[in-house]
């Protein structure tokens, strides 16, 4: 066995994170709650769990992820290094999996033979969907209508894997409400469900929890880069936010570093088509503190308390809150977050394909924008590791739309 | 205890006791604030008003993730009619002055910290709401709103269900200081098919050995037979639900209400 999960000063006894986190939910579920955080509690300590964990990261998923030196979009940037940490390598094609394979696992020891998952853009919902084929658990996927319309090809996946994609239709039908179904859901089946939460949002033990299964991509970072920069730590991380799983992965192995040995943590916030329009899905700028979902956190919210419907031309950032362990990060500095609007991600995407052949996913496609200006203004001996969170090939048919879209009102201008 | 002396407590409590002196389960009827409409909510209040030993007001919201499908229609209709929270306190103030019925807002907690709770509190006082009932908030995750609600003269109102273990009702429980709010099922609100009594009375007897205030059973009492069989194990029985759904479908609100606080008789 190789695989430790990683112990973190954070959340307190509580499941707080500062005054963020918490545990917001119906009565119903906190006997629940307080079941899934000791079977979670017994479990990462456990050898039998670590190591089936390890073994299926490495034979299924495909772990180690690279960690691969961007040598052209460096010279693009004409800064320091590029590197990308490929996790749309990894089998289902996004960092989702990890955290997916390990919650069924822990879905199985605790006896549960149902597993709900909500998905956005649908990598979550394919991988929750994944993981139950593989572990022969019955899986139902919540999923927006709106949703299922833009990822229509990873709905069909979900189908062929054998879960049921329950269409979500109140609300605004997108993620939020998927979520509220998938908890309403758990709050009626309590008893025989396990709820795979797919980011680190959501009531205490799950930002914890996810955050813990995702934290093998910074891990692997360290050793990766000691590798080839002979230093652990590099610059700069730079890693989009919707909930903020992926970005938690590669920043929490870093963040309790002591202030002056921690690299600059950057997460991309889904500006939509900018915040001060409105449009847009960006909880640290343009948000401010509420609760949803169980916990508190930013959130798009109106002076009255009513949700506002986040908008970003990536199903899978389109999320109103931000992860309870990002927003610490914020107040206390231990983390940037910078907004990236539609166009510049689509700029990063178009500039990743055609430079390095990468087709990134329109989440991480964020994250290469605001790299490529970070990394101009600084030095050619300097070091930024991007997550590279999924691939794009779920995205290509949106992508086509949103281009020619783009010509057509350069043509007309 | 201050608390126990502050109007609203002192007002449900009241309410509670005179059922019971008559032989009744109070009748807790619940609506939506600003359903089906702003210009329609007042008589439908005023109906459910009639029958009502406490009235139980929602404060619509976009993502009532502890209600079902019901509940949740009628708050987007309402939101989407201009209900706000502001508005539905100030619609209570309307009811207030016609009527001496203790009244209660159903609220989940991001409206009460988007207004700002100290506000909030001091809006809700002033409207003449005598308690709150919180469906998201667990009683150890906030001290400060049930503090603040006491401060303001105001009783809050917990919520148990049938997973919860012996410590969490003690918990809760001892939180509440208008009543208990013991959830008939695992799930969300809404009317459902046969009776859903199963889990109810082992429920109700762990809840009474802590709870020092009333105890009433919500979710899924949809007639007079199913009000019924709950009252008599409880001190007090929440419909809502059935309400939206007689508004939808053209039916009579004040003679259901009638005919459900018919059924909340003890005998």
């Amino acid at each position: 066995m190789t695989l430790h999960l990683p112990a973190y000063p954070m959340p307190d006894d509580r499941g707080r994170y500062g005054r963020f986190g918490g545990r917001y939910v119906p009565e119903t579920l906190i006997p629940a709650l307080d079941e899934l955080d000791r079977a979670y509690q017994t479990a990462k300590q456990d050898p039998a769990f670590l190591t089936e964990l390890d073994r299926l990261l490495r034979e299924y998923v495909n772990r180690p992820s690279p960690l691969y030196l961007a040598q052209r979009l460096t010279e693009h940037a004409g800064g320091a290094k590029i590197y990308l940490k490929r996790e749309d390598f990894n089998y289902t094609g996004a960092h989702k999996i990890n955290n997916c394979l390990a919650q069924a696992l822990l879905a199985v020891r605790m006896g549960k033979k149902r597993v709900i998952a909500e998905t956005g853009a649908g990598q979550h919902g394919v991988a929750s969907a994944t993981a139950a084929a593989l572990l022969g658990l019955d899986c139902v996927v919540y999923m927006g209508a709106e949703d299922i319309r833009r990822q229509e090809l990873n709905v069909f996946r979900m189908r062929l894997l054998g879960a049921e994609v329950r269409e979500v239709t109140s609300g605004t039908s997108t993620l939020k409400d998927a979520t509220n179904e998938a908890i309403r859901d758990w709050v009626t089946n309590v008893r025989d469900t396990f709820y795979i939460l797919g980011s680190v949002v959501g009531p205490h033990p799950y930002p914890a929890m996810v955050r813990d299964f995702q934290s093998v991509i910074g891990e692997e970072t360290k050793w990766q880069l000691q590798a080839v920069e002979g230093r652990e730590v590099p610059d700069a991380i730079v890693a989009c936010v919707g909930g903020g799983s992926n970005a938690i992965g590669i920043f929490a192995p870093y963040a309790y570093l002591p202030d002056g040995e921690r690299p600059r943590l950057i997460g991309t916030e889904a500006a939509g088509e900018g915040v001060e329009t409105g449009r847009h899905a960006a909880s640290v700028a343009g948000g401010r503190v509420g609760v949803l979902h169980g916990s508190m956190m930013y959130l798009l919210n109106d002076d009255e308390g009513q949700i506002v419907p986040p908008h970003s031309i990536s199903a899978g950032l389109d999320y109103p809150g931000i992860g309870p362990e990002h927003c610490l990060y914020a107040t206390t500095g231990v983390a940037e977050y910078v907004p990236v609007t539609d166009a510049q991600a689509l700029e990063g995407l178009q500039l990743c394909t055609r430079l390095e052949g990468i087709i990134p996913a329109l989440e991480s496609a964020h994250a290469i924008y605001h790299a490529l200006q970070l990394a101009a203004t600084m030095r050619p001996d300097q070091v930024i590791v991007v997550n590279l969170s999924g691939r794009g090939d779920k995205d290509v048919a949106e992508v086509a739309r949103l281009l020619r879209a783009e010509q057509a009102a350069e043509v007309s201008a | 205890m201050t608390a126990v002396h502050a109007r609203g407590v002192a007002r449900i409590h009241a309410a509670f006791d005179r059922a019971r002196d008559e032989n009744r389960a109070a009748f807790i009827p619940f609506m939506t604030a600003g359903f089906p409409n702003q210009q329609d909510f007042p008589a439908v209040a005023d109906a459910l008003l009639a029958h009502a030993d406490v009235m139980e007001v929602g404060i619509p919201y976009s993502d009532p993730l502890g209600d079902g499908p019901t509940v949740q229609r009628a708050s987007e209709v309402a939101l989407a009619g201009g209900t706000s929270t502001r508005r539905t306190l100030q619609l209570i103030a309307d009811l207030r002055a016609r009527h001496d019925t203790p009244i209660v807002v159903m609220t989940y907690v991001n409206p009460i910290y988007a207004v700002g709770p100290r506000e909030f509190m001091r809006l809700a006082a002033e409207a003449g709401v005598d308690g709150l009932i919180l469906p998201d908030l667990p009683p150890d995750q906030d001290l400060e709103i049930a503090d603040l609600a006491a401060e303001h003269g105001m009783a809050v109102t917990f919520l148990i269900a049938p997973t919860s273990t012996p410590e969490r009702v003690e918990l809760v429980a001892g939180a509440c200081t208008g009543f208990l709010y013991a959830v008939s099922v695992t799930g969300v609100t809404g009317a459902r098919e046969g009776s859903a009594l199963g889990e109810v009375p082992a429920m109700l007897a762990l809840a009474r050995q802590y709870a020092r205030v009333p105890v009433a059973v919500g979710f899924g009492v949809k007639d007079a037979a199913t009000a019924r069989t709950v009252a008599q194990l409880a001190d007090g029985v929440v419909v809502g639900s059935a309400f939206i759904n007689a508004i939808q479908g053209g039916q009579d609100v004040g003679a259901l209400a009638a005919s459900i606080a018919q059924g909340c008789r003890k005998d």
